[in-house]
Parts: C-alpha cells; structure tokens; sequence
C-alpha cells in the first residue's frame, strides 16, 4: 500500500472548471421580469414567457451582451462577431419550455486566459469559451411530502457559463482559480457575485493520470460548488479517490458527482449512460448575435480596473503580497488606496495598507458590517490620520483608537484625538515636569541603570507613558531621561 | 356567397352610420350558427363581442375615434392568444387553456375596431394539410361537405368562404394558408417570414411560421396586412415594414413574369393545369413578359421541409409536459409518468408521428445526416430563389397540384398527404412572400394559382396579384 504522499506523487491530477455566473441585468435574460430573485416570494418574478406559455417569444436583453462583452474582456477573451443561441432539450419540472436556449457551437466568448498566482508563481489558465445562457428555476423537494415545488423566479435569469481548459494541476490551483473568476467578475461589475445565493456555481471535471503520462484518465465532474473551499477540497477528494482507486486495479466511471459538505466527500449521483441526448439545434426564435466592432471597443475604453492592474498598483506602492489580497477582495477598501493622493510616499501606502488589512477588518467583522454601506472611511481621513503621526500629534497606538471611530464616521481624526484627549505632550515643559516627578519617586531604578542595569531605563518610560495618560511622546521621552539621567 | 363589401366599404359605412357594429355581429354569428354543420368553428364568443359591438356603437355617437376596421367582424385560427376564449390549438392537450395575454396581430386588428367573434377549426397544432388532425373534427369544405376544406388553416379559409365573416387570420408553415385558400376558392396570403409578429401565436416550425390573412379579395388582403404588418418588440425575428400596403393594381405591361416549371408537374391534375394555363395566357395578353423559369432545387423542397418542420416542432411542444397549464394525466404516479400519460393522451398520432421524426433528425449521431443536410439544402433554395426573382418580378404556379380531396383519402397515408405541400413549402422554407387566388372551378371545385415575389416586396407582389385577379 502506498502512502497518500506516495499515490499523489505517483499520479498527477487534472482539472478543468465550468463556472457558471449570474449577470447583474435588471431584468431576464429573455423576458422584462426583474432578474433579482434574492428575496422574493415563490414565482413572483415571472412572465408568460418565464412560464413558457404558447405563443410566447423569447427576446433577446441587450444589456446581458454588454456584461458577456464586459466579462470576456475580463478574461482576455475574444469577442465573437458572430455567435448565437441554440436550444438544449430536455425534461425536467424547473424547465418550463423543455428546452434551455443557450449558446452551442458559436459562444460569444472564445480562447481567453486568467494568471492565477500561488506563492508568487504565476500560471496561466486558458478559458476555452464563455456562452450566455437562461438558468432553469428552482425545486424544492419538502420532506415526507410526495410533490416536488417549482420555483421559477429564477427561470430565464442570465448565465454566464465560462469554462477553462484542463490546464489545473493542483487543488490550490483549483482554487485560486475560482477565486480568479471571483475577482475578475466583480471587478468587472458583471455579477452581484453573492456565492450564498448561488450567484457563483463551480463544476469541477477531475481526472488523474500516471504522471508524466501523456494522455489524460476518465474524469469525473463534481456538480454545483458555491465556494473556492470546496472547490478545492473537492478536487483534493477527487484527487485522491481516483488515484487510490486506480492503484488498487479499479477503474474511474465517468459520472456525475456532488460534494457532501458534511461528510467531507464527493458522491455518485449520474452515470454517462444516463446522459442525455440534448438534440442541440439554432434557435430559430433568436436571430443570430452580430456585435458592431465600435460597441466591443466602446465597452474596453469603459473598462474598471481589473485585479491585475489592482496587484500592480498596490506592489509598485511596496504593499506586501498577503495585504494585497486581502485588499482586492473589497473593492471599496481597494478604491481607498487609490484614491489616496498622487505623489504620496509608499510608507504612508504600506502604513495605510496595513490599517486596511488588519484594524479595519476587524472593525468590519465585529460590527458585520455591510463594506457599501455601513463603511465611512474616507481616503482624506486615512491620510490626515497617517500626517497625525508622522507630526507627532499623536501615538501610533492612538491612531487605532481613532481608526475604529472614522471607520464608521466620516469625522476629521484630529476632531476625535482632541475629544478622547489622544493629542501627545509636546510642550516640554509639561514633559519635564512629569519625568522630573518619575525620577524623583523611583530612585530605585535610578540607582540600577547607573549599575548597568538597562531594562530600568525601559521601566522608567512606561512610567511616563502611564503619568502621561499614554500622550507622551516615546521618543521625546526617551531622549530627555537619558539626558537627565547622565 | 358573397354577401359582404369589401372590408374598407364596410367600416366606412359603420363610420357613416350605415351600419351598426351591433348588426354586423349578429349577421356574422347567425351567418356562424347556419354553417354550424361544416365545423370550421372551434368556439364563438357571442356575447363578448356583442359587448364589443356595443362600445364601439357608444363610440360613434360620442364621435370617438374608432379605427380603420371598426365593426368589421372577424374570426381567428384557433393557435392565436385571444382574450375571452380559450385557445387550443384543436388539440385535446390544450382543451379549457385561457391564455393571460393576446396575439399582437389579434391586438392590432381590435385596436381598429374589428370585432373577433369565433375562433376557427384547424389541424391540431396546424399539422395538415386537410383539417382532418383536428381533435374537434374535420372541416367540411363549402362547395361540397363531402370534401376538405385544405389545412391548416380549414377553418379559417372555410368561414371566409361561406361568408360568416369578411376576413379571418391563418397561419402558413408549409401551405398551411394557401392550400386551403385554394381548396374553398378564396385569397389566401402568406407574407414575407418576420413581416407580422408571431408573439402570441403557437409555434409550430418558428422559423417557418407566418402569420396571414384570408380575404374574399386582394383588396382586403392589402388592407389586413396593412393593419398587422410590422415590429412589436416581442417578436426577434420580425422585418421592418413599408409604410403602406395599400396600392391601386400594378399594370402587367412589361413585368417579368416567370412560370416554374417544376410547380408545373408533380402529377398535375389535367384540368388544373388547363385553368392556370388560360389565366397565363390572359397575364401574357396583358402586356406581361412570360417565360417557363426552372428551379432545380424545389425537387428537394418537400424532404428539406419534412426534416426542418418536424425538428422544430418537436422542441416547441417539449413544453406541453402537463406540469404547469394544459392536459395532465391524472393517472400519472410519478414525473416520468406524468411526461408520458400527458403527451400521449393529448396528442393526436399525426403529431406523434411529427415528434419522433423531429426528435429522430436532431438525435446526436443522425444531426449531421439529416438537420443539417436540410438546412444546406434550405440556404441553396434561398440562394437560388433570390437569383432567380432577380431575373422576374414575380413567380406564378398552381397553389395545389389538384383540387381538394374527399374526407378521409389520404387519412392513412401521410406520405400522400404530405405531398399535398410540395408547392407550397418552398416560400417558407425561403422566406419569400405567396398569395393565392382563385382562378376558377374544376369539376364544380375551387383553383388556385399562386404568386411569388422577393421577400420584402410584399406591396408590389399584393399590386400585381390584384391586376391577375381580375383577369
């Protein structure tokens, strides 16, 4: 038997990912029904068309072009001129016409690439294609009952399937490639990227091979993934499974699996002889998409920053990797750096980075904050606070303190630091008298660091930082004891 | 026969008070009950349009704008969306179905004033050739109830021949208007592919569906489409549209006329050739210049149509599954039963045969060899259409290739049957526009000859088939 470490240096694993992403149009992808189905009753969302009445045409919403266009963009895709729509066939309650209309052999998105970056090594991820299509509704199954509910609220809501050549090799890569996506959409503003409601799908198409070998093993696909965790822990799972499967003599079915998040594992749910015939044909309904070279080249000059410029940015600016990713992950905090000054030095953007990817997230998790609306920081304050310090007027601990109130307030830090009395000593002689008070009450340690005794000296600042009230300037502090102490 | 004026003489009159909205409704309902016994009526609505009637009786007095049709009764085929009735497309899986919203054509029409009162019989699913497939019974034909009356639309050329009502609307997937225009002896137009919205209307082939009317006169044919031609927002498939259709007749003197040949054989009944003969004779004598036109291609319109027709038709009835509207078993114990109890209980054989064979050509493995093969063949027909109407100003030829047929003849025999469409499909499966007129009778039954043009020039063709109607 071999080692877990063994089987996976002795198989290599391959990884293809389908993503599917629901566009933030205001309505359906084929219908004037509103797209947010978030929270909203049970088929309150739906038109004759969602409902796949007779007689009813599907057309075509623009605005979800726009956001394909704006997404295969994201991906350093090309924009097909000409794709169109086909109709996959098949029967199922939450598919109200008996078909998804959805894009076959001509997508509108072809041959991109995302770089994802695992401890600073790069890999590059091609993206085979991207095609829109209207996601199915939703079935409710209640225990014990013996019907099933229909939902269709969700029925006809724009999908964005983008889907990635096997070039994944580990399950971080799985993972950091998810995330990718994750960043790229919502940077590109073409989702509500919500992985809570689904708004995220991940299917994961695992294979193993004998490594070095050339071909690639039967692969499994794990269905319905809603987080960059599971993605990765489900390729792990996969990973393993197949590899110790093969070792044993068996062999990999190709099927369809599902991840148990309770028990921590991958399960058969549909094997390749059940798979259906789709019987994809042209939707006649819908006339072939013809995009004008002008709309694609108006749409890029539109363009937000995307995380890859966002990396940039924020490494030219000396900001550390691990900051840097906890940055990207909110635009606003993201938007709060940039928006800092041109010409500002990199030490005032490292100190402003740090703020951002500790103290404030801990302000945002413990009041669970929602970052678009309940976040008050401004970048005007980020920086008077940070001139704060470097003018001595106040401590660095300090700067915490008022970093937790203008997190939540757009107030001038210095207003605050007056209030909560946080505005160092730098009348010396104030400063004197305190330390001349110290000295005198601790003749001890007077006595101690004359005999060599250094940690005293140490004793002897706190001191005054607690007469101080913690105002004092350390280093003032510092430098007149060891005058006075000569 | 031919108790109506012309449709534009009869709103007029309405508009002058020479007639009443209310006494045009009733003499097209009693008109109804006296034909009962031909059965191109699916269901009448009576009262609503009486109450229709009434209102735009309430109109004129007050002076009110009331439209181009108004008090103008009419009947639609029974796969347009109406309010105030059910549709059903004669078929047992959609019996009691009320529809939340209206066809755009309906809609047009009743926002000038025509008043629905009925809807008309057809081939379920408008699949026929004879109105025999209908779950509500075959329509007998009016010149002699012994025969069909033509389908799809038998129900809707039938009640304009037996002049229940002035005009009615159809819908030609394959001939499904032409044919039985041709068949009860009345103008039957199929108009360019996208010129009238569909929204609303049951699909049967959508990229072969068009919506159209059946008049007594080209006239009022003009004057129909001018009312229902044109986008809507609803239909992604629909055209832009000429401003008017309403023209005088085109003069034929110098115009191209080309005769095809291959409409001209296909077992061409004897005496129907002799009619379309004289009446190419007269368009000659009229000035026109008149050649015999070949396109080779048309050999395989019938089977290029069979694989297209059927393909499509098998995905636009996917959704007649009985879970949310429609017939559903009530025998059914689970999922898949409720699929297979639903559509075999409610759908008649002939649609049965059209799923599996629709089903069979997009199966993965027989795609490339037939539905693709098809759709080659359908682009050459188009190119070569277009080649040739650029040579002509129109094309002419038998609309049928016989006169209609005894009730079940061919009941049993499909393939008889559905060669009843091989002159006819070539205009859908190119998009072109097609009118048929009568041409006189054979053996005591209605011709009809059909004319061909450009897609798009829908105005032109409807001014030259007015010149040959007259001749």
């Amino acid at each position: 038997m071999l080692t877990n470490e063994e089987l996976l240096e002795k198989y290599e694993l391959t990884v293809g990912i389908e993503c599917h992403v629901q566009l933030n149009t205001k309505t359906k992808l084929f219908s004037g029904v509103s797209n947010d189905a978030k929270n909203a009753e049970p088929n309150t969302l739906i038109s004759p068309i969602c409902f796949g009445l007779p007689g009813t045409l599907p057309y075509l919403n623009k605005e979800a072009l726009r956001l394909a266009i704006k997404a295969g963009l994201a991906l350093n895709a090309e924009i097909a001129l000409y794709s169109k729509f086909d109709r996959k066939h098949y029967f199922y309650p939450d598919l109200p016409k008996g078909y998804q209309i959805s894009q076959y052999d001509e997508p509108i998105i072809k041959n991109g690439y995302v770089d994802v970056q695992i401890n600073s090594e790069i890999h590059r991820i091609a993206i085979e294609r991207a095609h829109l299509e209207e996601d199915a509704g939703k079935l409710t199954h209640p225990s014990g009952a013996d019907y099933t509910l229909v939902d269709l609220n969700r029925a006809g809501t724009p999908l964005l399937e983008i889907v990635s050549k096997p070039d994944i090799h580990t399950p971080a890569q799985a993972r950091a490639y998810a995330r990718e996506l994750y960043l790229l959409m919502k940077y590109a503003s073409v989702s509500d990227v919500d992985l809570y409601h689904g708004n995220m799908r991940f299917d994961v198409n695992v294979s193993v091979a004998l490594s070095g070998s050339k071909e690639l093993g039967v692969r499994t696909e794990i269905k319905n993934l809603n987080s960059f965790m599971n993605v990765e822990k489900a390729a792990a799972y996969e990973y393993l499974r197949q590899s110790g499967l093969i070792e044993r003599g068996g062999k990999v079915v190709q099927e369809t699996r599902g991840w148990d998040d309770a028990k921590q594992k991958t399960f058969s749910q549909r094997s390749k002889e059940e798979a259906h015939d789709y019987r994809y044909f042209p939707e006649p309904d819908i006339p072939p998409v013809r995009l004008d070279r002008k709309l694609i080249e108006e749409i890029k000059s539109q363009m937000p920053m995307l995380p890859h410029d966002a990396r940039i940015f924020l490494k030219d600016r000396g900001i550390k990797e691990e900051n840097i990713e906890v940055i990207l992950d909110q635009p606003k905090i993201l938007d709060l750096i940039i928006q800092l000054p041109k010409g500002t030095s990199n030490n005032i953007y490292v100190r402003a980075a740090n703020w951002l990817s500790n103290e404030v997230q801990r302000v945002i998790s413990e009041n669970n904050f929602d970052i678009d609306k309940d976040l008050n920081l401004t970048a005007e304050n980020l920086l008077r606070l940070s001139d704060m310090i470097d003018d001595g007027s106040i401590s660095f601990t300090a700067s915490k303190e008022i970093l937790e109130t203008i997190v939540k307030k757009d107030v001038d830090p210095k207003k605050i630091a007056e209030e909560k009395n946080l505005i160092q000593i730098s009348d010396n002689g104030e400063l004197d008298r305190i330390i001349e008070e110290v000295i005198k009450s601790n003749a001890q340690a007077i006595d101690d660091i004359k005999s060599g005794k250094q940690e005293a000296f140490g004793f002897l600042i706190g001191q005054v930082m607690k007469k101080s009230r913690g105002r004092a300037n350390p280093g003032l502090v510092s430098k007149i004891l060891k005058e006075k102490i000569k | 026969m031919g108790t109506w004026e012309n449709i534009d003489v009869i709103a007029k009159k309405v508009r002058n008070k020479k007639l009443s909205p209310l006494e045009l409704v009733n003499k097209a309902i009693n008109n109804a009950k006296q034909a009962k016994e031909f059965n191109a009526i699916i269901s009448l609505q009576e009262d609503v349009a009486m109450q229709k009637a009434k209102k735009i009786d309430e109109k004129i007095q007050n002076k009110k704008d009331i439209g181009r049709l108004a008090g103008v009764p009419f009947i639609v085929k029974d796969n347009f969306m109406t309010f105030g009735s059910e549709t059903t497309a004669a078929s047992n899986i959609l019996k009691g179905y009320h529809a939340p919203y209206q066809s755009t054509a309906v809609e047009r029409l009743e926002s000038e004033g025509a008043i629905l009162i009925g809807k008309a019989n057809l081939d379920a699913f408008a699949c026929g050739s004879s109105t025999e497939n209908s779950d509500f019974g075959v329509v007998k034909n009016p010149h002699n109830p012994e025969y069909v009356a033509g389908g799809s639309s038998g129900g809707s050329a039938a009640v304009v021949a037996l002049d229940v009502v002035p005009f009615s609307l159809g819908t030609d997937t394959g001939g499904s208007i032409r044919l039985p225009a041709s068949f009860c002896g009345v103008v039957g137009y199929k108009p360019t592919y996208g010129l009238v919205s569909r929204f609303g209307v049951i699909a049967l082939a959508s990229s072969l569906d068009v919506v159209g009317p059946i008049t007594s006169s080209v006239e009022d044919t003009q004057l129909i489409l001018d009312v229902i031609a044109g986008k809507d927002g609803k239909d992604s498939t629909a055209v832009d549209r000429e401003k008017s259709y309403i023209t005088d007749e085109e003069s034929l003197k110098g115009k191209r006329v080309g005769v095809i040949k291959q409409f001209m054989e296909h077992g061409l009944d004897g005496e129907v050739r002799n009619l379309v003969e004289n009446k190419i004779n007269k368009i000659t004598q009229s000035g026109a210049v008149v050649e015999e036109v070949s396109l080779p291609i048309l050999d395989e319109a019938l089977a290029c149509y069979y694989i297209i027709m059927p393909a499509e038709l098998s995905s636009n009835l996917a959704r007649y599954d009985g879970i949310r509207y429609g017939h559903s078993s009530s025998s059914a114990k689970s999922i898949n039963e409720t699929y297979i109890k639903t559509r075999n209980e409610g759908f008649s054989s002939e649609l049965k045969r059209r799923i599996m064979l629709g089903t069979f050509v997009l199966s993965s493995g027989y795609y490339d060899a037939y539905y693709k093969k098809a759709q080659l063949v359908r682009s050459k027909l188009i190119a070569d259409f277009e080649k040739t109407l650029s040579k002509y100003d129109v094309l002419i030829g038998p609309t049928a290739s016989t006169t209609a047929f005894k009730i079940g003849k061919n009941i049993n025999n499909p393939l008889q049957m559905y060669l009843m469409d091989i002159i006819t499909v070539a205009a859908n499966l190119a998009g072109v526009p097609a009118i048929s007129i009568p041409i006189g009778m054979s053996v005591n039954m209605p011709v009809g000859m059909q004319i061909i043009s450009k897609q798009k020039e829908d105005k032109k063709l409807l001014g030259i088939a007015r010149e040959m109607e007259k001749l």
